[in-house]
């Protein structure tokens, strides 16, 4: 257990050690990533497997008891996450091998992926406040140099909005822990479960809403989101797939976690998180719809994907959570699909402009069916994936009346396929192709772009088909979440 | 030592708001030491030092101090990276500005486009 644990964290930053040793050969670099990441997914659904057995399980690093040690943990909704997580990047890496580009000039590429897994694994795994931030400094830390990488000035000027809003919200983050600790003097998530309880009202709801903010930022709900789509689309396909799918995911993750863990029923702030749920999804939604590009079209669903979570967190009910928990599984993986699909047309026209696109079907068929999937996915049609996660959404809230909110994630769906038709009939319908101005490119790196995005497409549809087993399981990671008792319990054990 | 902490995070606060990158960068190192401030502030009043002496009952608490450390640290890190990036700027703009996004003022136009059009 120990090693299915600390696995996650550690294995990816012994293979990025590796491979910057192993610089000056690019074969070795990507053999060491391949393997890494292939043992992580491994370990992680190894782990998924027995935490859903046996339940919530902590392992203390380092030996000393639990308030004052290094605590790991792994509830079923951390496993989850670590599996979805991993698969995606795993693929993302292969894409990136394939592609000509960011992963093959620059020697810093694979060490900087691999440190970017292992921060997010530790984002998912830790126990304890503190080690959050650590978590979250790391995987930022790589996702700095990822967008950065190359040092056009479009990606200067990107990365320049996104480092300052990361570090504000990375400052307020030790400024809310500075303020948990002087409230009750530990930082390990269990244990102030048991503390913050005993606080005064107005100190709990403020420093529930504190990080509301801090996790805000990071997930990019209304109204602090306007970070994202300025930098998102600048950087290289394969770093704006792991962005866009992983990220904002990482501070829903941290949203969900402390709110339900730390605070007691009375002061979750539900009605607060339901209005910006709405706002999140309305205000992404009509972002995209003004846009253009298909990269910034995909960065404002990104937003409008995040109000359907926060809506799932804000009807703070086991139906409610679970929705959510099944939506993130959903949206990574097909936002995932979608900026590679991006990538990929980008890579054969030389644009993501929907201006100079059109008639593409006729060039590139696969490619058309590797859109359509995921685009009609997100929108929430059935039989794919994004109708079971809206479905559970939708029922969980309108089993407990808030009928406002579920109004606006059906309009808002209705939008989403309105945009994504905008994509489809721009790029893929229409007269003869006017554009082929892209490289050709060796079979073998065509095998690996477009193997990797119709696997993540495969995987989608496996989510919609598996979608009882998933439901199930992310209806036990909720009951989890709802009754914190298990986890406290786990984790103080002496 | 909460009214340092104020004026420090304040002053950091007014510096980061500014455009340009070399004054956002001082405004985060002020406001990482407000921080910093805030959080050995949290461990409570000072006493005797901890592990040294090996007094027991009244030490000040080493946790924050650890936190500290662990933020100075990062801080570091990520105020060197933006400088590099700074640096970066300053080679391909000759400006360490932070510039407007072009896509945005492409559709702004658009909109005021449209809005003239409507207007009789």
């Amino acid at each position: 257990m120990t090693v299915l644990l600390a696995g996650p964290i550690l294995f990816p930053l012994l293979g990025a050690a590796l491979s910057i040793a192993l610089g000056r050969s690019r074969n070795a670099q990507r053999a060491v990533g391949v393997v890494t990441l292939g043992a992580v997914a491994v370990m992680s659904l190894v782990l998924l497997l027995r935490i859903d057995d046996t339940g919530t399980t902590a392992i203390q690093a380092g030996g000393w008891e639990a308030p004052v040690g290094i605590t790991l943990v792994a509830d079923r909704l951390a496993a989850i996450m670590l599996v979805i997580a991993v698969l995606m990047l795993f693929a993302v890496l292969v894409f990136a091998i394939g592609q000509p580009g960011a992963e093959e000039h620059h020697v810093g590429f694979p060490p900087v992926y691999l440190i970017l897994s292992a921060g997010v694994s530790a984002a998912f795994l830790t126990g304890d406040l503190f080690n959050l931030f650590v978590a979250f400094e790391i995987t930022l830390m790589a996702s700095y140099v990822l967008l950065t990488m190359g040092g056009r000035r479009d990606q200067v000027r990107g990365g320049m909005t996104y480092i300052v809003i990361s570090l504000l919200a990375s400052t307020l983050f030790l400024l809310a822990l500075a303020f948990v600790y002087a409230a009750t003097g530990t930082v390990n998530l269990a244990d102030l479960a048991d503390k913050i309880a005993d606080l005064p009202d107005g100190v709990r709801s403020g420093l529930a809403l504190l990080l509301v903010v801090v996790f805000g930022i990071k997930a990019a709900i209304f109204p602090l989101f306007f970070w994202l789509p300025d930098s998102y689309p600048t950087a290289p396909t394969p770093v704006t797939a792991v962005f866009a799918g992983l990220l904002t995911k990482v501070g829903v993750y941290a949203l969900i976690r402390t709110q339900t863990l730390l605070f007691p029923s009375d002061s979750q702030p539900g009605a607060l998180l339901l209005v910006v749920a709405s706002l999140t999804m309305v205000v992404g939604v009509f972002g995209a719809i003004t846009q253009n590009d298909i990269k910034r079209i995909l960065s404002f669903h990104i937003i409008s994907q995040i109000g359907y979570m926060i809506m799932g967190l804000g009807l703070f009910t086991v139906a409610g959570l679970a929705g959510a928990v099944i939506y993130i599984v959903h949206h990574i993986v097909v936002k995932t699909t979608l900026f590679l699909v991006a990538g990929l047309i980008e890579e054969r026209t030389g644009t993501a402009h929907l201006d100079d696109l059109s008639g593409l079907r006729r060039l590139e068929p696969v490619l058309a069916v590797l859109f359509l999937l995921p685009a009609l996915s997100l929108a929430g049609i059935p039989p794919f994936s994004g109708f079971v996660a809206k479905l559970a959404l939708v029922q969980a809230g309108v089993g407990i009346g808030e009928h406002v909110v579920v109004a606006v994630s059906l309009a808002v769906s209705l939008l989403t396929l309105y945009s994504m038709t905008k994509i489809w009939a721009n790029t893929f319908w229409g007269p003869n192709p006017s554009t082929d101005r892209g490289r050709t490119l060796t079979p073998l790196r065509q095998a690996l772009m477009v193997g990797s995005t119709a696997s993540l497409a495969v995987l989608s549809l496996a989510i919609a088909a598996g979608s009882g087993h998933l439901y199930a399981l992310s209806e036990r990671a909720a009951q989890d979440l709802v009754d914190p008792a298990g986890y406290v319990e786990e984790v103080l054990r002496p | 030592m909460a009214g340092a902490a104020g004026i420090v995070c304040a002053t950091g606060a007014y510096l980061v708001l500014g455009r340009q990158l070399s004054r956002v960068v001082i405004g985060f190192g002020l406001l990482g030491h407000g921080v910093n401030i805030q959080l050995i502030l949290a461990g409570g009043d000072a006493a005797e030092p901890a592990f040294v002496g090996g007094n027991t009952d009244d030490f000040t608490d080493p946790l924050p101090q650890a936190f500290v450390l662990t933020a100075i640290v990062i801080t570091f890190g990520v105020i060197a990276f933006l400088l590099a990036l700074a640096h970066r700027s300053w080679e391909v703009t000759a400006d360490d500005e932070v510039e407007d996004d072009v896509e945005d003022r492409r559709i702004a136009q658009e909109a005021a486009q449209i809005a003239d059009e409507a207007a009789p």
